[in-house]
């Protein structure tokens, strides 16, 4: 559950891109870059809902702090789910509902990846995070 | 009335076209999941809108004697595209997916008996489906499904291997939303009539491509929306054949379909109001008339010619586009093609043609068993409109390229 790229870092390479191509190029990058999660637990389970393309979740409370491990098959979702890790990995769960995800995507100008129509489960995904958090605060 | 023959000239009915997305010009290649409409219909919602609406079918007024007359008016516009012998017997219902619900629901809830069987394909849209399975499981019938090939054609040797005497129903689209796939209609309500079975046709991706004639088909059921065929959203048609529709019993109760009401007991209205509950979607058939219309005044060979065309150009260009994989590969087949990039994901695929202006569809196009038959989780999705050009096809390939350059 380790995290490949900080959001500092995230932040500061997205000021650097302006074209779509090269932030989508990075965004390929981050996915490919991310871990995968082991067979094992890509599970019905650990499914998130609403996803056009499959995500799955698991997390465990550790220290206090919420790690998460999160994997898809579709590599651009990879990509944003190495963005919402940095943002809301190894987080207290207090420190994660008080992230505010889409100031941060308009930020990235990736905003309208969190619309629910986008089909790519990334709103789905960040409030099952948030409804973990929730549970567990 | 002269046909429109330049077919390159109609671009320009549809306003929606010069917009641009993702700062590029709009490259529309999912007609398949809903066209675009013309200025005509566009002008003719909003006209009924400004002009003449009343409800319908009620007051002695003289809006809704106006009202009136137009939805009848479009009721008669789809008799006349579905080549039916009566108005009465088309239906108007929100769209393809409510037309098999009321047909499953009601002529099924009504025939079926425990032990029965209901015939769909591998090929078919789950809206073509699920009505079936919910009446199933209701009635303790069985949904059986004829085998598709591996090119996206239905088997009809397997067909006749599951048509028998228990077979109540067949259920299959004109034409596939997933592949394209033109389904031998003709012959499938042959054999199917031979088996005592009654015949639905989905005919949502034959409506904007293809001719229809239901009295020379000879089907039982055929169910069409509007917003496939350049027309609005939320509303569609059923046609039934008189007997059958006659015999049916009302479906949802409410205002429009009944006779007369006493707490104890209703009478209900005579076809097609029986099967109307409720203020219908009067804008939307007067807007579906004028699709219908808009249609009407294009040549069809010329329409024809240009849509095979065109997808023709899409199959060549990428079949000869490194890394494409083409999905289904049918002999027959609406403009519509499905593919796949190298091992990637079609959701990244098309997020990165939409990053381009291209916009397409991609996953499984609600046809999940179909994806299952063909062992592959989805597909990417181009479907042309007549408003599409060799331009949209060049757009296409030149942006899956530059896909495949990015995420390889």
């Amino acid at each position: 559950m380790s995290q490949v790229a900080s959001l500092a870092e995230i932040r500061e390479t997205f000021e650097l891109l302006s074209d779509w191509e090269d932030r989508y190029r990075y965004i390929i990058e981050l996915g490919k870059s991310l871990p995968n999660l082991p067979e094992e637990h890509k599970v019905n389970a650990n499914i998130v809902h609403g996803c056009q393309s499959q995500v799955w979740i698991v997390h465990r409370l550790e220290n206090g702090k919420l790690e998460f491990a999160l994997d898809s098959d579709a590599l651009i979702v990879r990509g944003l789910i190495a963005i919402v890790l940095a943002a809301l990995g190894h987080r207290t769960p207090a420190e994660v509902l008080a992230v505010d995800m889409d100031s941060l995507f308009d930020e990235l100008a990736l905003k309208r990846h969190l619309s629910p129509t986008r089909g790519n489960g990334l709103a789905a995904m960040v409030r099952r995070i948030r409804d973990i958090a929730r549970r567990l605060a | 009335m002269s046909h429109a023959t330049n077919i390159t000239a109609l671009r320009s009915d549809f306003p929606i076209l010069a917009e641009r997305v993702n700062g590029q010009p709009l490259t529309y290649l999912d007609s398949a999941a809903t066209t675009q409409k013309p200025a005509a219909v566009i002008a003719a919602i909003a006209d009924y809108y400004r002009h003449d609406n009343a409800n319908v079918h009620r007051a002695a007024h003289a809006l809704a004697d106006r009202a009136t007359a137009a939805f009848e008016e479009a009721r008669r516009k789809v008799q006349k595209l579905l080549g039916a012998q009566r108005a009465h017997e088309i239906i108007f219902t929100r769209g393809t997916t409510e037309s098999i619900n009321l047909v499953a629901q009601s002529h099924g809830g009504h025939r079926l008996r425990a032990g029965d069987e209901i015939l769909v394909t591998e090929l078919e849209h789950h809206s073509n489906i699920v009505p079936w399975q919910l009446v199933a499981a209701r009635k303790g019938a069985k949904v059986l499904a004829v085998r598709v090939t591996a090119n996206g054609e239905i088997d009809l040797d397997d067909l006749d291997s599951k048509i028998g005497e228990r077979t109540r129903i067949v259920a299959v689209g004109h034409a596939s939303n997933a592949l394209g796939t033109i389904n031998p209609v003709d012959e499938i309500v042959r054999r199917a009539h031979d088996a005592g079975a009654v015949v639905l046709i989905d005919g949502a991706q034959a409506t904007a491509h293809l001719d229809i004639d239901v009295a020379a088909l000879d089907v039982d059921f055929y169910a069409i929306s509007g917003h496939k065929a350049y027309g609005p959203t939320g509303i569609g048609a059923l046609y039934g054949k008189e007997s059958l529709l006659e015999s049916m019993p009302p479906w949802q109760g409410g205002g429009e379909m009944i006779e007369t009401v006493t707490i104890e007991h209703t009478t209900f209205n005579r076809l097609p109001f029986k099967f109307e509950a409720g203020t219908p979607h009067i804008a939307g058939a007067i807007g579906f008339g004028a699709a219908i219309d808009y249609l009407a005044a294009i040549d069809a060979q010329a329409l024809a010619n240009h849509e095979a065309t065109l997808l023709r150009l899409v199959t060549d260009r990428l079949a000869q586009t490194e890394g494409v994989r083409l999905i289904g590969t049918a002999r027959d087949k609406v403009s519509i093609v499905s593919f796949l990039l190298d091992g990637q994901h079609p959701h990244d695929v098309a997020t990165l043609l939409d990053q381009q202006g291209v916009a397409v569809r991609s996953g499984h196009h609600c046809a999940m068993p179909l994806m299952q038959r063909l062992g592959i989780p989805g597909t990417v999705r181009a479907s042309l409109g007549l408003y599409n050009s060799p331009a949209d096809v060049d757009r296409l390939v030149r942006a899956v390229e530059k896909t495949r350059a990015l995420l390889t």
